[in-house]
């Protein structure tokens, strides 16, 4: 058995350097999103707007969401409906979802204004797309588990949509412990999931810049490798 | 008991909707929509405090 020493990596790896598929998919993730674009130091001047700060606003409030969250699941409905301080963080977890939808939809409306999908970033607006759905479902879970007169009445209202469009049988909102499961397990992972590769996304091709920034605009040519794909746009 | 029957039944309210003839919205959601119009607006008008200096 021989021990080969590997020389640091001062460029970027080729494809031919690796030959294991675990090799090959970390030479593959490296040349997509190397260090220095996945916590980037520096952004462009035209990222200083406060139009680009509605992004990070929802991640905030989902952080807060999924903190406040943790807290009500492991305490448990009989504490956030009748303590103090359940009440207050059931408000927390309430308030903090108007705030996500709030920032997420100011976010989206700025990212279609400006065309965001440009420059090769179609999945990176399909993901936003896809994170904005997935979390009015779990929303909707949500306020079907207020346990009160408010959630039976959505939960008897949308029963028929669901009826009608065939997934009543699986996903039945009058099943309190079912919506309750997708509530805080699968609806939960299905959000983060969606979010983190819709930031991975945004990491990987950059901030979209603005539509009236000129093609030759220095900006847009930082950290952008000659051979690839958007510098020959 | 009876307290927290009536908190709950107060949460259970209709609300205050608006009406102008076929259309009608909760005071609540009127709200909600009027406040993210307005932030987008001030996003794109108000000046972006200048960070520290760089490079």
């Amino acid at each position: 058995m021989s021990l080969r020493e590997n020389p640091p990596r001062e460029h970027a790896p080729e494809e031919d350097e690796y030959h294991t598929w675990t090799g090959k998919a970390r030479g593959a993730l490296l040349r997509r999103l190397p260090a220095d674009k996945l916590l980037p130091e520096d952004q462009p001047s035209y990222v200083a707007s406060w139009i680009y700060v509605f992004g990070m606003g929802a991640i905030v409030s989902l952080v807060f969401i999924l903190a406040s969250g943790v807290i009500l699941g492991l305490n448990g409905p009989a504490w956030y409906h009748l303590s103090d301080l359940g009440h207050f963080v059931n408000s927390v977890h309430l308030w903090s979802v108007e705030l996500f939808f709030m920032t997420m939809v100011v976010h989206l409306w700025g990212k279609y204004w400006m065309a965001a999908w440009r420059g090769g970033r179609t999945l990176t607006w399909i993901t936003g797309m896809g994170a904005f759905l997935v979390s009015i479902v779990t929303a909707f879970t949500g306020y079907l588990l207020q346990t009160n007169f408010d959630s039976q009445w959505i939960a008897f209202e949308g029963k028929d949509a669901l009826n009608s469009a065939g997934i009543g049988a699986w996903f039945n909102v009058a099943n309190l412990g079912q919506i309750f499961m997708f509530h805080i397990i699968l609806l939960p992972l299905a959000v983060g999931a969606v979010v983190a590769l819709h930031v991975l996304l945004v990491r990987m091709h950059g901030v979209v810049p603005p539509l009236e920034a000129a093609e030759s605009d220095a900006q847009l040519q930082t950290g952008v490798r000659p051979d690839s794909e958007e510098a020959g746009r | 008991m009876h307290d927290l029957v009536s908190i709950f039944a107060s949460l259970d309210s209709p609300g205050i909707y608006l009406g102008w003839g076929a259309f009608q919205i909760q005071l609540g959601n009127l709200i909600v929509i009027l406040v993210m119009i307005l932030l987008f607006v001030l996003a794109l008008f108000l000046p972006f405090p200048s960070g520290r200096k760089r490079k």
